[in-house]
Formats: C-alpha cells, structure tokens, sequence
C-alpha cells in the first residue's frame, strides 16, 4: 500500500503539468494536433489513477484543450469528481473545467446537485464563491429550482463578497426557473439598498437587465431609481439606473418630464463621458416618447445635439462614433436638429474609419430632401470611386439606393437622373449588389411608366455594351443587372429605338457564358423582340425582312437549346420550334406578327411582396376537400399553357371576388386603404392608378401622362448623372419664373394628380416639382387581404417567461422549494389573511401549490385552537363567503343529495367543491427550546428499499446553532444510509447552520429491508449553540416512527386497471368501520389520500374506490363507503398483515379529529 | 451583459476565452477565428467598436476591444452595457493581470492559464471595476505605464 503511494507520487513528478503541456504545445508547432492527441491520451490515464491531485492536473489540462477548441466532454464525470474535492485549490479547477464545459445537455449535472448545495452552504466564503461563479454558467432549470432557496439564502449572507454573487446568480436563475423570480423579488429588491455598493450595484444590474426585457413590470421601483439615481455617485450604477430609464420612459411619460430636470444637470456636471454620453442617450429617450405631447423641449433637443456635436468632433474615434450613433435616434423623430449638422456629417463621410463612415451614411438617410438628394447622392458616388475596399464600397452603393427608393422614392424628382445613378453603379467592380441595382431597375421601369422609353434606350445600351460587364470574370455580381435589362427592353420593346439590334445583341453567343437564370430570361425576351420587330418589318415592307429575322432566331437560338441549364434549353426549345412554325407560315406568305404578338399581349403589374400571403381564404371554401371528386379522366381544356409566363390579365386575377357583392366589396377596399395609408411597409397608391384598375380592364386605357420633354430623352453613350444635376438646376430655375403664374392651376393639380405621397414634405419642399409628372403604378395586393405584419417575437426567448407581474402580493403557495417538493414552514407570520390564498396566479405544480395551502391552513388552525370559538365564527363566515356561489351549506352528509351523476376519476379530490380542512404531512418529531424537529418519511419509488425522511429544523432561539449531527440508532430491519467509509454509528452532518428564527430541511436516506410491520427508531441530534460570547454543546433525542403509510407511494391507476386487479383474486381482503366520522366525504377521502397516500380511481356519490402501491410493489385497493357518520372500508392487498397495519392507521387518523 | 471575453493574440490563437453562453467547440473557435478576422484588419486608429452582427445572438451584440502589444482583448456585451464603460473595463481587467504579474505579457497568460484563476478573473474584475467609482480613464495607455490604483481585489492565489 505504502508502496503504491509512493509510486504514485513518483509517477506525478513526471506527469506533465499544464505548463509543460503549453511549453509542449509551442515545440511542436508543426505537427500540434497530434502532439495534443498524445496529450490527451496521457490524460486519459492519469484520470483513471485514484489520486485527486493526478486527477485535478488533467482536468487542468483539459481546460486549456478545451479553449483550443478540443472536445472534452468525455471527462466530464472526471470533472464532478475534482469538483467534488475538499481542497479548495481542487475544487476550483473542477469548477473552472465544469464552467467552461458543462452545459445544459451534459448529463452528469444532475449528480452535482448534491455538491453544489454543500459547497453553497460551506463556512469558507472561496467555496461558496467558487461554487456560485461556476454555477452561473452551467446553472440548467433543475438546479435552479432544486438550488434557488439556498442561493436565496445567501443572498443575505454576512460577507459581501457572497451577497453580491448570490445577487447576480439570481438572474441566471431567475431566467431557467422564472417560477422563482415573485418569492425571490423582494430580497432582490432589499439589496438596492444594501450599505455595500458592490451588492448595490449588482442589484441593479439584476434589475436593469430583468426590466429591460420586460420594463412595464418595473415601472413602480422607478421612483427606487430615482431615489438611487439622485443619490449616488457610483458612474457605473448611474450608468445602468439612466439605461434603464431609457427602457421604462416610453411606457411612462410622467416619468419622462421628471427625469429631464436631473439629466440635464448630470449632463452639464459629470466630467465622465461615458455618463455623459448615457444621459444624452436617454434624454433622447424621453424626448422621444414625448414628441407627441410635448413641444417644449427644443432647448433639451438642442443641448443633446449640442453635446453630440463636441462628441462627434472629438479626436478620439470612440467618441466620434458613438456621437453620430446617438445622433441617429435623434434623427427619427426630430430630424430638422440634425440635418443642420449636415456640414460634420458630410465631413465623416471622409474619415479614414470606416465604422464612422459606415455611422454617417446611416444618418444620412434621413437629411436627403428634394433639394439635397442629388447633390448627396453626386458626393456618394465620389466616394464610391475613391472607396478601396470592397465592403465600403457595397456598403455604400446599397446607401445610395436605399437614400433614393425610401418612401416610394418620394426625394427624386427626375427619375432619368436615377436611372442614369443606377446605370453609372453598374460600372462598380466586383459588387456583390448586382441583384439590387437590377430590382430597382426593374421596379423604377415597370412602376414609373413615363420612365420606360428612357429606361428601354439605357437598358438597350447596357445589353450592346454586355461585354464591358461580363468580360471579367471578377465581376461576377454586376452581370445581374443584365437580367434587368433584357426584360425591360423585352416587355417594353415598343419603346425601343432599333429592336433589331438589341435582338441580335440578345443572341450574341457569349450570351452563353452568363449565368443560367439570365440567359432564360435572355430566350424569353428575344421571343417578345422578336415579335415585336416581326409586326415593324411585315407592316412596311415584304417579307424577306421578316424572313431574315426569323431565320436569324433559327440560327442563333440552337446555341441555347444545348444549354445545361434546364430552363434555358425548355424555353429555348419552345421557342425554337414556334419560330420554326412562324417561318413555315411566312413562306406561304401568311401574316403572322399580330397573332406573334398575341402571345405577350397584356400588361404585367407589379404585385406587392406579401401579396400571395395575404390574400384570405374566402369563407366556407375548404382548401383540402375535394373540388371534384379524384377524377379519372383529367380534362386539361381549362388549363393555359402560357400561365408559366404569368401573362394573365389583372381581370383574370380575381375571379374569386364575383361573390362578394359590392358594397361588400367597397367597404373592404375602403378598410384596405385605410390600412395600407397607415403601414409603413406598403407602397402607397397614388389615386389615379388605382382608378385605372377598376375602371380600365385593358393596357390601352391606361392614361400615360405626357411627358414635358423639358429633357432630352436619349443621351448618347452611357450616360452622366452629373449632366441631369446641372439640367436640374436649369428646370427649377425656369420653373420658378412660370410658377407665379401657374400657382392655382398646379395646386389642384397636385392634388389631384400626385397622391398622398408627396402631401407629406413641408411646403418648401412643394415647390420642386418633378420633372415629369410621375405616375407611379401602386404594387397589387389583393383585395380585403388580411391585416397581418406578425410580432416576430422568438418565441425561444428567455425572458419572455420573466413577463411577471411584481407588483402583486406575494401570494402563500409562492414560496421557494426547498429540497424536496414540500416547502419548509416559514417562521411564524403574526396574522395572516386567510383569504389571500385564493390568489395564486403562477404556479407551476398546481398540486404541490394545493399541500402548500393545505399546510398553511393547518398552521392556522394550530394558531386558533386556543380561541376556539373566534376560530369556529370565522370559519363559518369564510365558508359562508366561498359558498355563496354554490349556495350549499356545509354539512358533512349533503353530498349525497347532490346529484348522483358527481363522479372524479384518478387523483386527489378536486378543490372546488367545499374548502378543504387544513393537513399536514409533517409531524413533530422532536422539541426543545433551542429547536424543533418536524419530519416527513416518503418511499422511494425508484429503491424498494429506500425511505427519505426529510427533517425540518427550526432554530427558536436567539442563537447560532452550529455543527448540527443527525444520528440514528440502526435496527436490525432499518439502517440510515452513511457516506462510504464512516461507521454504522457515526452520525451525519446537517448541511448548513440555522442563524436565529431560520428554518430549513435536510434529507436522510433510510434502508429498509421489510416493509409490512411499522418500526420505530431512536435517534439523537446534537448540535452547538453559539451565543455572541459562548458556545454551549447540546442534544436533542428523538423517535423516528416509520409507519406503513410512509411506505406506500400516491400511484395513479384506472378503473379498468382497478378492477382487473381486484378480479385477479390475489388479494387478500379485510375491512374496518370508523363510527362517528363527522366530516363531509370529500375531506375524508382528502385526507386518506393525504396522509396515507392513496388516490382516488373513482367516486360515486358517497362511495369511492382508491389506490396504492408501497415501494415494493403491493397493491393496495380500498372501497370506501359513508352512511350516517359511519365509514367503513373494505380493503385488498396482496399482504395482509401489511394490509392490517394499514387500515389501523386509517383508522388512527381518524380517531385523532 | 456581457456575453463572451475573447483574448488573442496577434496571430489569433486564443489566450483566454470565456463564453457566457454555451456554444459547441467548433463554434468557438469558428467565432474566435471570424472575430480576429474583423479586429486584425482594422487600423490602431480608429474606433474601438464593432457591430459583431450575427457572431454571437444577434444584433443586438457590440464587440469592444482594445488591443495591446500582442493582444487583442475583446469583450462582446450586449446593448446594456455602457461602451465607454467596457472600455474601461478592459483597462482595468488588463492593469489587474499587469498587477498579478508583475509586467504582464503574453507569456504570462499562456503559462498561467490556470493559476491566475483567470477564467473567473474578468468577472471579478467587473465587480471590482463596478465598486470603484471610477473617473474618466486617460485613453490608449499603454500597457506598462499604469496610472491608476488598482483596487483591492480578492487575491487570486
């Protein structure tokens, strides 16, 4: 043996320890991974060893591994085992390790329960911390629930160190048992007074980031804040306080106009810029929730502004940036205060940071007007050809046209500028934005009509001069807006200058190197062309033109066919051959380009992004009953081949609505716009375009507004935005001489024409007329679609558990478990209001809320015994009150008369019928005047010969009880359950200390080896009382009364299970009569199953058949009967003699009330 | 709140690194990797904040740091936490190792992982830093010249 230690420690002097693992690591640089491999190959073997420092070394070593991103949860029992060590510097490692690696998942911490609650409740403060930091990161919902008591407890632990981490554990705990947060709140909210300012300030840490998830639930502990807030000097708790008033000022405007006045002089007072930059951040705040109410608050406005400024050009970055961070919350709702600091913000566009510069954007989205758009917009694409990096540049290509397109492009005022910007950014290299430039292209086109001939002349331009834009192989992105560009001069090849052209630049044969989704809608787009040109050259001249063109798409589309990509070669195909059919009738000299172009007739219109999901399901349409019955022959005459193309006619779209009458019709539509007028998300219908929808079915009728062609429309090679800057100018200049004259007339006009979004800019902005009167098409939406935009709150989150209501009373059932379901007795309450447990809204476990009434109850009665006849005067005045509803009196026989149809099925009795009499489960168990015993004996379910008694001690005197030992006499049948390697005398440890008034439970762990006789055991506690100047040594004897009830287990069983049980016939029976029973049979039945463990399988009328299983598997039946204050009960069970013992102390119970 | 502390080095191979949410070894390492991605490209001039965006849950996260010598010591906090006051914080986290060290360099963290406590050192240094009322702390000192007192900590030994 000797020996072996000695080895042992040999060995360890070689063992590597983390040093030389790190030193290792660094020699071998090349081959790391399997220098570690061997590494953790040793460690495999050193944690087999039995010695716990061999053991804590690896584990050592196993966190650092751990950091490099190895995996080691395969160790984690070796963890709990270093964890489990009793010297600290062990311990600690085990802690570490656990922390860095446990997790909710990881199964072995459900063994550290155990642990962890010694080491909370250890006397060496660096144990309890040790074990309270390691806890909080790998706390799962069992520990806390099974821990948050103690943690509670610690709370209010003497050293300051503990209280402030008991403090800030409690959040963690809070989030994974939020059934802990209302027992728990009130301490919490003592320790924001707490005499040391670390526990204070991590209160409020606690709270700042409870109430910032939830913050309506805070707002009565602001005027706590408050107080906190004026009061202290501590920065970092002022910090959090004004945070957090920034959270609860929008719920509580009330609180906002208070709180200006102090902010204010902490911001002209602090030297802290941090603070200083949190006020300002809250002052915003408030202003904000305050806009609508208040117009006094420019001078606040101005000082936040003002302060932001000096913040913005300070020469620290840090500073600079959160300036302009701050500066864009004010934007939102007071964006005149900024835009007048549009000269700094400009100037940060140019700062080398590109986080500042990426700030600036951001805020200057919201400083663009008519006026200034192009003028920002000319310096933003300086910058985008000066930008190096990439991400800057895309960054600010995605500003720009976010700046131009927001609010349904209400800045721009010459939509050929914009398309011009558009085609200039597709000249950036190497974008990753080519999609965005596309989808604007597309949607300016299709959406401002009077835009389309120009955009079709660009677009024509962009598809000649293709190869600038696909030739490099980098440039990837921007080869998207190609897609843009043949469909816009696909659908509106009207437009097009020289159709012939761009077809045949369409058909170029590196078309085929483009991705495959373009070159689709290439083929498409050169069909529609290729109509197009068909009905130009069959019109004017004969037909070898038309032949030409033909045969030119004959020639060139094979290309296509051969494609890989699946729809390119399907639609090239078809395509293909209907050309091929065309050419056929052209040689027989048959006109073909009106019916050519009969197949792309129609206009399409744009449809809203959430349309689809939108449109409603129509009332009593079925969606998965069968239209027709599964038909056997499929009739396909209804079916449009073209559909694919999505060509239908805006008519064809709502065939749904022939229904719904229309009054019907134009309320919904009504309520429609009402909607979309008020969401932001919807783009919003100028008046006259929606007119033309319902009025106009056909494309024709659509009125294009003419067009002032003040500007020219085709600007030859690609264009300069610069020049339409410059013609801009021009326009206004010569506008604002005609104006004068025009004023009347163009009012009306305006409003008339130009819709509700442009009447929200300010007059001065009026004046900028577009260029041309823009008739934005609005996007389609079905009609009366459903008003949606869902709350995406994740439904996964935290906190949204911790949305409690703390300002209620503290109801009695809510109490923190205390080791087991049962909760400890709190020390006795001077008068309680009985009435108070009605209200019990949050609980979890509605049974184990139920005994804690009960129990309460029963203190209660305990309290009253002595004035008997108050107590019976208030009992009948409460029953009397509950029964009101139920107009029963309370007499134990009127069950019988209450229907015979009452019937309750598995478990306890409900509530409801009648209060139910107060019970306990706890008896005492021993008393003195230091302390009192109270005990509870459970089987254990899952050991047939186990039995837990859980103790609950309480400290009655004024003194510190300490080194409490629990120690039981052994019988040859029962033995208490002793830690490995201690005597079968020694007794065991009380786990904690009581402090003065305190109470709390311990558990013991009995075994049994027969169960069908009741045993009883003695037993002697013994303990230290600690007095201020001495100590005495005292003992406490005790008999501990294992009745045959406490082995039997509360198992539910259905009546058919019940009775096939009884059937079997290997029951034995016996029965009892309990005469002069005077209680109603509900309670009786209760407390049967309270105190004896049973349940109820089923009841009628005054008749009950119940359930039982002790731990080792007997069925225990009875069948429970009441007449006239008789009960008798007739009782099966596959052991008798257990069966006898049980029914006497049925009968015990009984005899005691 | 702060969810994670990352130390690296120049090269990116971690010191020190703490996460207060669990995640998966891969995807330490994976946000370990992407986060000195972002913070070794950036100038010694410019701001000390980082919109970390989906590195660790969501936007609402800010990545802090300060770089020192051979290290970079990032804090990713959420937007409870004052930014001007992480800053600080990682001073004063940095000048508490300078203490425990005597001089503290790279050397000391890869070799006194475990002794240091460190793991449980920033949290400490968060109390600490919180029961001090701190004034406004000189900015970019360097690592060896320390103007303030650090408060009495718990001893780490």
């Amino acid at each position: 043996m000797a020996l072996k230690i000695v080895k042992g420690s040999i060995d360890r002097m070689f063992d590597k320890n983390l040093q030389d693992l790190v030193r290792g690591i660094r020699n071998h640089k090349e081959d790391e991974a399997k220098y570690i491999s061997t590494c953790i190959d040793e460690i495999k073997q050193e944690l087999k060893q039995d010695n716990i420092a061999v053991k804590a070394n690896a584990v050592c070593k196993l966190t650092y591994l751990q950091m490099l991103g190895y995996d080691v949860s395969w160790a984690a029992f070796n963890i709990v085992e270093v964890m489990s060590s009793s010297k600290f510097t062990y311990k600690r490692i085990g802690y570490l390790a656990a922390s860095q690696c446990f997790h909710e998942s990881t199964d072995v911490i459900m063994l550290t329960t155990n642990q962890i609650r010694k080491d909370l409740s250890s006397p060496n403060q660096y144990d309890t911390g040790v074990a309270l930091t390691g806890l909080s990161c790998f706390v799962t919902p069992d520990l806390a629930r099974d821990l948050a008591n103690d943690i509670m407890t610690l709370m209010s632990h003497t050293k300051p160190y503990i209280r402030k981490k008991a403090v800030l554990i409690m959040y963690k705990v809070f989030l994974k048992y939020p059934e802990s947060l209302r027992p728990a709140f009130p301490r919490l909210k003592e320790k924001l007074e707490d005499p040391d300012p670390g526990v204070q300030s991590a209160a409020v840490n606690v709270i700042c980031e409870l109430a910032r998830r939830n913050p309506k639930n805070y707002l009565s502990l602001a005027p706590l804040f408050f107080k906190l807030m004026t009061s202290s000097t501590n920065n970092w708790v002022l910090i959090k306080i004004i945070k957090l008033f920034g959270a609860l000022t929008p719920l509580e405007p009330r609180l906002g106009k208070k709180l200006i006045e102090p902010l204010t002089n902490l911001i002209h007072s602090t030297s802290a810029m941090s603070l200083l930059y949190e006020c300002v951040n809250t002052v915003i705040a408030v202003l904000i929730s305050l806009s609508s109410g208040m117009p006094n608050h420019s001078a606040s406005i101005q000082l936040c502004v003002q302060k932001l400024r000096i913040l913005i050009e300070d020469s620290d970055q840090n500073l600079k940036y959160l300036g302009l961070l701050a500066m864009s919350k004010i934007l939102k709702t007071h964006p005149k205060s900024v835009q007048s600091h549009k000269d700094l913000i400009l100037q940060c566009l140019d700062d080398k940071d590109e986080s500042i510069r990426l700030r600036a954007l951001d805020l200057l989205y919201g400083m663009v007007s008519k006026k200034n758009l192009m003028e920002i917009v000319k310096k933003l694409m300086l910058h985008v050809d000066k930008a190096e990096g990439t991400t800057y540049r895309d960054e600010l290509l995605t500003k720009i046209i976010d700046i131009c397109s927001q609010s349904n492009y209400q800045y721009i005022t010459n939509f050929e500028w914009y398309i011009s910007i558009l085609v200039e950014l597709t000249r950036l290299e190497g974008t990753r934005h080519g999609h965005l430039i596309a989808s604007q292209m597309l949607d300016v086109a299709i959406r401002v009509k009077a835009i389309r001939a120009f955009a079709v002349a660009q677009m024509a331009t962009l598809l000649d001069n293709a190869h600038l834009l696909t030739g490099n192989t980098q440039r990837n992105g921007i080869c998207e807006v190609l897609y843009a560009a043949a469909w816009i001069c696909g659908e509106f090849s009207e437009h097009l200058e020289n159709p012939m052209q761009t077809l045949e630049a369409m058909l170029r044969p590196k078309v085929a190197t483009l991705p495959g989704h373009i070159q689709a809608v290439y083929v498409q787009n050169a069909a529609k062309l290729f109509a197009t040109v068909l009905r130009s050259q069959e019109g004017n001249t004969e037909g070898t033109a038309a032949q030409e063109t033909s045969q030119l798409m004959i020639d060139r589309l094979p290309l296509f066919v051969q494609s890989a990509n699946l729809e390119v070669q399907e639609r090239a195909s078809c395509i293909l051959q209907l050309v091929k059919y065309i050419q056929k009738l052209q040689q027989k000299d048959v006109e073909v380009a009106e019916e050519v172009n009969a197949l792309f007739a129609g206009e399409l219109n744009p449809v809203a992004p959430k349309a689809q999901k939108k449109v409603p399901v129509p009332e009593g349409l079925d969606l998965d009953a069968w239209i027709n019955e599964p038909p056997s022959e499929s009739e396909s005459e209804d079916e449009k081949p073209k559909a694919i193309f999505a060509k239908e006619e805006p008519k064809h779209s709502r065939p749904r609505h022939t229904e719904v009458d229309e009054k019907e019709l134009a309320r919904r539509r009504e309520a429609r716009k009402q909607e979309q007028a008020n969401n932001p998300f919807y783009i919003k219908a100028s008046p006259s375009s929606q007119k033309v929808y319902q009025d106009a079915p056909g494309v024709e009728h659509i009125p294009v507004v003419q067009i002032d062609l003040s500007v020219p429309l085709k600007v030859p090679g690609l264009p300069m935005s610069d020049q339409y800057v410059k013609l801009e100018e021009e326009r206004r200049q010569k506008e604002r001489a005609e104006k004068k004259k025009k004023e009347k007339k163009k009012r009306k006009e305006k409003r008339s024409g130009r819709g509700k979004k442009h009447d929200s800019g300010p007059e001065s902005e009026e004046d900028i007329t577009p260029a041309h009167m823009v008739d934005i098409v609005t996007e389609e939406m079905p009609e009366n679609a459903l008003p949606s935009d869902d709350d995406d709150k994740d439904p996964n989150d935290p906190h949204k558990a911790l949305d409690i209501d703390l300002d209620k009373p503290l109801a009695d059932s809510e109490k923190l478990p205390v080791r087991s379901h049962r909760p400890t007795e709190a020390p006795k309450s001077p008068a309680e209001d009985g009435d108070t447990e009605s209200a019990a809204p949050q609980e979890p476990k509605k049974k184990s809320s139920k005994e804690k009434k009960e129990k309460k109850k029963d203190k209660e009665k305990d309290r009253k015994k002595s004035s008997k006849h108050k107590k019976k005067k208030q009992k009948k005045e409460k029953e009397e009150k509950e029964k009101k509803k139920k107009k029963k009196h309370h007499h134990h026989h009127h069950h019988s008369d209450g229907g015979g149809d009452e019937s309750v099925q598995n478990g306890t009795v409900e509530e409801e019928e009648e209060p139910l009499p107060p019970m306990s489960n706890y008896c005492l168990l021993a008393e003195n005047s230091y302390i009192k015993m109270v005990c509870d004996i459970q089987g254990n379910l899952q050991d047939g010969s186990q039995v837990v008694v859980s103790v609950i001690f309480e400290n009655k005197c004024d003194s510190f009880l300490k080194s409490m030992e629990f120690n039981v006499l052994d019988s040859l049948n029962s033995k208490l359950q002793r830690p490995e390697g201690a005597g079968p005398h020694d007794g065991l440890t009380v786990p904690f200390q009581l402090p003065p008034g305190v109470s709390n439970e311990a558990r013991f762990v009995f075994t049994v080896q027969s169960i069908v006789m009741p045993q009883k055991l003695k037993g002697t506690l013994t303990f230290i009382v600690k007095n201020e100047d001495s100590s005495t040594h005292e003992k406490l004897d005790f008999k501990l009364h294992f009745t045959c009830t406490s082995y039997l287990i509360t198992t539910p069983c259905y009546s058919d299970a019940f009775a096939k049980l009884l059937e079997s016939g290997d029951l034995k029976c016996s029965s009892v009569r309990l005469e002069g029973v005077n209680m109603p049979f509900h309670h009786l039945l209760a407390r049967i199953c309270f105190h004896h463990h049973f349940s109820v399988v089923e009841r009628i009328d005054s008749c009950a058949s119940m359930y039982s299983r002790s731990i080792q598997g007997h069925h225990v039946c009875l069948l429970v009967k009441t007449a006239d204050q008789t009960v008798s009960i007739d009782a099966k069970c596959d052991e008798p003699s257990l069966l006898g013992n049980v029914l006497d102390e049925i009968k015990q119970t009984f005899s005691q009330c | 709140m702060i969810k994670a502390i990352l130390i690296f080095n120049n090269h990116g191979k971690p010191r020190l690194s703490k996460f207060y949410e669990h995640y998966s070894e891969d995807t330490e390492q994976q946000i370990i990797r992407e986060t000195f991605h972002l913070v070794s490209k950036r100038d010694e001039n410019v701001c000390n904040f980082l919109e970390g965006g989906m590195l660790i849950g969501g936007s609402d996260n800010k990545l802090i740091y300060r770089h020192y010598a051979t290290l970079y010591f990032v804090f990713c906090v959420d937007s409870s936490e004052s930014e001007l006051g992480i800053l600080d914080l990682i001073q004063v986290f940095v000048e508490t190792l300078d203490k425990c060290f005597e001089n503290v360099c790279e050397l000391d963290l890869i070799f006194h992982v475990d002794k240091a406590g460190i793991a449980g050192a920033p949290a400490r240094a968060v109390s600490a830093v919180k029961n001090m009322n701190l004034p406004e702390m000189p900015r970019n000192i360097n690592i060896g010249d320390i103007s303030i007192k650090v408060p009495n900590l718990p001893s780490f030994k």
